[in-house]
């Protein structure tokens, strides 16, 4: 499947990925190639078929009991940009 | 309402957070008043590697909705994720219920002028909240907090078969009742722990599409919600009147202004690109799960509504009242219970416990006696040992003390006498000291009685039985 | 030299007190020292936490309170695991400097268990390759050949652990990472059955397809780290609630009766002449040892390759987004705005693969593409778990090459479709969720290590590391060691 530049511009702004002009036509040939490969499966006939999913035994449920949170430092130890305790990020417009 | 020619087409997402001690994927906190992120942990704030855990309490509460709202209980459902980006949101994603939910195809019923209308339920899944952001005006940033991301969330969804704003408030209130009652959830939409969108379109009457639907997100109080909603279906039935077409968008309610108002941001529409939530096994509810719930299940408001008025043969208003708190009509039923008449007992809970109780501001759950002493009072003005306005004495002050009604009667002194011999000794002793006002009584002065009354009270210090008094007196005056 | 030997010996040597821990260790850090400058394998070397806990080790022994076969055993972790107050990067800008508050579970597993972890190990950026060629951090080299890959994901696994730097390491398959590395390097390693071991702390790539496992010289050693590994676990709901097995007890029991499933589709063209010549001498080996060969069809192997793409590309689309520059992680300077916030953190932080990936699984997902693309591979990987249900009524294991190829020089790889092919064995036992193990089987005229795969019953993995102790007791190429000068 090829996709269009369009289609590439509007898969990264959902990706949130910021790509150069060469970056989109370079994953917009690689992409397309990769889909075409993809184009493969349509052979196959899954009528009836369902997803998969595994069949292992599950634990039980989460009691509803507290346990411990971290500690502000633990929280915001790796924090880029904080103010306080908070995270702090550009204004975000309603 | 605007023109005739438009029914108003409405339906309702509700987002209940539920009262559960800890969050839905991890063991932190949902206590309220934090400081920021105090209630965090790898989980909930989306770190690498993390994957979630689901607390069954959580599912409990679920089920307990369901079977309130006689949905049917999926012994399956499945978790997915829903991805977009927002600081609010740690992980990039919200795992939520979208292709089987727990709990669908229930309905409830909503009393109005309309009669009896029966909304349905479309379904009921469980979620994960967001976080939260606090615009910090001065710099151009946005300050985030993770304690609410990851509390435990119910999203009910009705069909759009709710007709008019009053429909709509009365739905709301009703559902909200409800889910207080469960003990589930506490119902302040003003706090956002009980939130509620509303999808608004309009049709002519008549035809059989749909208009556009446009959500309104989050109005925080049921008279702001009538008012939205009453604006907006003016709006777009002038627009469609007018030629125009409605837009499907999210709009805000501004109570200032009174008007709705299209979000100014909404990118270009959400792609949530939803699938199954691989960190999660579809969840299989244990074998007698919703036995177990269901016989637990308390009564609802509106069959306690129904029951105090065939029961207590009291009125609607005041059965209303009284059942509009689990708590509170708990209570009344247990004095009820020990009390000869329901009607008297519901007039001192609308009366004297309902003006203390806001006068003082204090929750019913810190009342320092309880209904066997409250019966007791109740009983003593039944028996005539105590007037009805030392009842209101003697009540403030158990409700502000806790004292025994007996005590507090026997060291107020307002103790009434009802015992028929004394009050015969008192007004013989009365009568025998008063030849004159006796004499001027036969002579025709009706007005003599009231004296005497007065005389026989004083004689006893004011704890005659008035009733009492007058009708010995009147005996022995051959009247 | 006491690194030659196997991770059973060293604790056979550890128990009879022929050697301690705290020398194990000094000796492995010395190694690191000499070499890592080479390899590549280590992105980072704790030597004080490794020593201090050599220190505990040696003391615990010696009041009688030694833990188990890995109590002060010098083992390696893919960086790809939360170590608690130890850099973890995923092999990535985006997670340079960030330091974890917690443990995996399997790395604490590992801890409780007494061993000595020695630092972080390499790995292809958030596990995107099989050549370790994408980490942000160069890539790790083969001590067979340092002008070759390791292989990868867990490149720098497979080279610490052949290049005797430590006796076992941890590491990740999601579509052949633990085991195409270890047959590009001449040593054992096991992706166990999807849920036998906790995922918590694992940063994930494709959640459905995610496993963590061991990385050794010998098939015992791997059975001893799983031991430690394997089980359910609070923090990871998947971790399946069932018993774990002694791994070793049944160990040795041979082939005999062993039904060896051999699957057509695995052996067909494409494949180095070299690596089909040693992995059929290990058929041939295997009824030797009094196995059966089972000619098996699995028909729809050959949509492995697109199924897996699709599937694995659209769950990391989604366990990527929390790369958003907020909480954690590099954060891009002078935005000027949210939306530029993330669109810049996140291109920079991310290398080209991972971003190539991340487009392709959120257009699997897009809406009007997921019903053709994400749902459709998911009903194809239900046929391709099919496939095996109806071999393993036939077969106990099945046997294939575990790479096409043997290790190829680094830069070789450039069309990342050419080097998706590198997985075609390996994709489809993460997608059935089976047990899958790779081992040598011997070695190319250039001295470049062959290994083959064993692909066993779901949660048999004592039956699979059974099936192939049988073959190395035959046939042992642990005691060949890289030509490393230290």
């Amino acid at each position: 499947m090829a996709l269009t530049p369009e289609q590439v511009a509007h898969v990264a702004a959902l990706a949130r990925l910021e790509l150069s002009p060469d970056e989109a036509a370079l994953y917009r040939a690689q992409l397309s190639a990769v889909l075409d490969a993809a184009s493969l499966l349509d052979e196959v006939d899954v009528s009836g078929v369902q997803p998969t999913r595994g069949d292992a035994p599950v634990p039980p449920l989460r009691p509803d009991v507290e346990r411990p949170s971290l500690s502000p430092e633990q929280v915001l130890g790796n924090a880029p940009a904080k103010v306080g305790t908070t995270f702090s990020v550009p204004k975000i417009l309603e | 309402m605007p023109v005739d020619d438009f029914q108003p087409v409405m339906g309702l997402e509700v987002h209940a957070q539920l009262l559960t001690q800890t969050k839905i994927f991890c063991g932190c906190s949902t206590s309220f008043g934090a400081a920021p992120n105090a209630h965090t942990c790898p989980v909930c704030l989306g770190m690498p590697g993390v994957l979630p855990v689901l607390n069954g309490k959580v599912v409990e509460y679920a089920v307990r909705a369901g079977l309130a709202l006689g949905c049917t209980v999926n012994a399956q459902s499945e978790w997915s994720r829903k991805n977009y980006f927002y600081p609010d949101l740690p992980k990039g994603y919200q795992v939520t219920q979208f292709d089987r939910p727990i709990c669908e195809h229930g309905q409830l019923t909503v009393d109005g002028p309309w009669g009896e209308k029966a909304v349905r339920v479309r379904r009921i899944h469980m979620e994960e909240d967001a976080g939260k952001s606090v615009h910090d005006g001065s710099a151009a940033r946005s300050l985030v907090d993770l304690n609410r991301a990851g509390t435990p969330l119910l999203e009910i969804v009705s069909e759009p078969d709710l007709r008019s704003a009053d429909e709509v408030v009365a739905y709301l209130k009703a559902l909200r009742d409800i889910l207080v009652y469960l003990g589930i959830n506490d119902g302040n939409l003003e706090e956002g722990s009980f939130r509620c969108d509303a999808n608004v379109s309009v049709m002519r009457k008549g035809s059989a599409e749909y208009g556009a639907r446009v959500e309104l997100k989050n109005i925080n109080s049921f008279r702001f919600i009538k008012q939205a909603i009453e604006y907006e279906v003016a709006r777009q039935v002038e627009l469609v009147e007018s030629g125009g077409k409605v837009v499907q968008e999210t709009r805000l309610f501004d109570p200032a202004r009174n008007e709705t108002r299209p979000m100014r941001s909404k990118e270009e529409a959400h792609d949530y690109r939803y699938f199954p939530e691989p960190d999660l096994q579809p969840l299989q509810l244990r074998a007698g799960l919703v036995e177990e719930v269901a016989a637990c299940l308390p009564e609802l408001p509106r069959q306690k509504l129904q029951r105090f008025q065939s029961q207590y043969g009291l009125p609607a208003y005041d059965a209303g009242l009284l059942t509009a708190d689990r708590a509170l009509a708990d209570l009344f039923e247990a004095v009820a219970a020990r009390a000869k008449d329901a009607r008297k007992v519901s007039n001192w809970f609308l009366g004297e416990l309902s003006r203390l109780l806001n006068e003082t501001g204090e929750p019913l759950s810190g009342l320092r006696f309880g209904p066997a002493q409250f019966a007791e009072l109740l009983g003593a003005v039944d028996a005539g040992t105590l007037s009805n306005n030392a009842a209101k004495a003697v009540f403030e002050e158990m409700f502000r003390t806790g004292k025994a009604p007996a005590d507090i009667i026997r060291e107020k002194g307002l103790g009434q006498v009802s015992d028929e011999g004394t009050v015969e000794a008192v007004v013989d002793q009365v009568l025998a000291a008063a030849a004159t006002e006796l004499e001027a009584y036969r002579a025709g002065k009706q007005q003599v009685f009231g004296f005497l009354v007065g005389q026989c009270m004083k004689a006893m210090k004011g704890k005659g039985n008035p009733q009492l008094v007058n009708a010995v007196l009147k005996r022995k005056l051959g009247a | 030299m006491v690194l030659d030997l196997t991770l059973a010996e060293a604790a056979g040597q550890l128990g009879a007190g022929a050697t301690s821990s705290t020398e194990l260790t000094r000796v492995a850090l010395q190694r690191v020292e000499a070499l890592n400058g080479r390899l590549n394998a280590f992105l980072r070397v704790d030597a004080a936490g490794a020593l201090e806990a050599a220190a505990q080790s040696d003391a615990r022994r010696g009041r009688g309170e030694a833990r188990g076969p890995l109590d002060g055993v010098p083992l390696g972790i893919k960086d790809n695991l939360l170590t608690g107050g130890l850099e973890t990067t995923a092999g990535s800008r985006i997670l340079q400097g960030f330091v974890p508050p917690v443990d995996a579970t399997a790395v604490r597993k590992l801890r409780e268990a007494g061993a000595v972890l020695l630092g972080k190990l390499n790995l292809d950026e958030f596990v995107v390759g099989s050549s370790n060629e994408s980490s942000a951090y160069g890539p790790a080299r083969n001590p067979w050949d340092t002008t070759r890959t390791p292989g990868g994901s867990s490149g720098g696994s497979a080279a610490a652990v052949a290049a005797r730097l430590c006796f076992g390491a941890l590491g990740s398959d999601t579509g052949g990472s633990i085991r195409q590395p270890a047959a590009l390097t001449g040593t054992v390693g096991l992706k166990p059955t999807w849920g036998r071991v906790s995922r918590f702390g694992l940063v994930a790539y494709a959640s459905s397809l995610d496993q963590v496992g061991p990385m050794a010289r010998t098939v015992t050693d791997c059975a001893l780290l799983l031991q430690a590994l394997a089980g359910p676990d609070a923090q990871d709901a998947t971790a399946a609630d069932l018993a774990v097995p002694d791994y070793t007890a049944a160990l040795e029991r041979g082939a005999a009766g062993l039904r060896v499933g051999v699957p057509a589709e695995y052996f067909g063209p494409g494949m180095d002449p070299e690596v089909e010549a040693a992995v059929r001498g290990a058929l041939r080996a295997y009824e030797q040892l009094g196995a059966t060969l089972v000619e098996v069809s699995l028909p729809h192997t050959k949509y492995a390759l697109a199924t897996y793409y699709l599937l694995a590309t659209a769950e990391a689309s989604s366990n990527l987004a929390r790369f958003d520059g907020v909480r954690f992680g590099h954060r891009a300077r002078d935005v000027k705005g949210l939306r530029e916030l993330y669109a810049r953190s996140r291109s920079e932080g991310f290398g080209p693969e991972v971003k190539r990936r991340i487009m392709l699984g959120t257009f699997a997902l897009s809406a009007g593409h997921y019903d053709a693309y994400y749902l459709k591979a998911q009903k194809v990987r239900t046929l391709i778990r099919r496939d095996f249900e109806a071999a393993f009524r036939q077969v106990d294991v099945v046997l294939s090459p575990t790479s096409p190829v043997p290790a190829f020089p680094l830069g070789q790889q450039t069309d990342p479709l050419q080097s998706y092919l590198l997985d075609v064995f390996t994709l489809p036992c993460n997608l059935a969720g089976l047990p899958g193990l790779s081992l040598p089987c011997g070695f190319t005229r250039a001295r470049l290590p062959v290994g083959m795969q064993l692909v066993g019953r779901w949660w048999d993995e004592a039956g699979l590391l059974a099936a192939a102790r049988a073959y190395e007791r035959a046939h042992d190429f642990s005691r060949a060691a890289p030509p490393l000068e230290a």
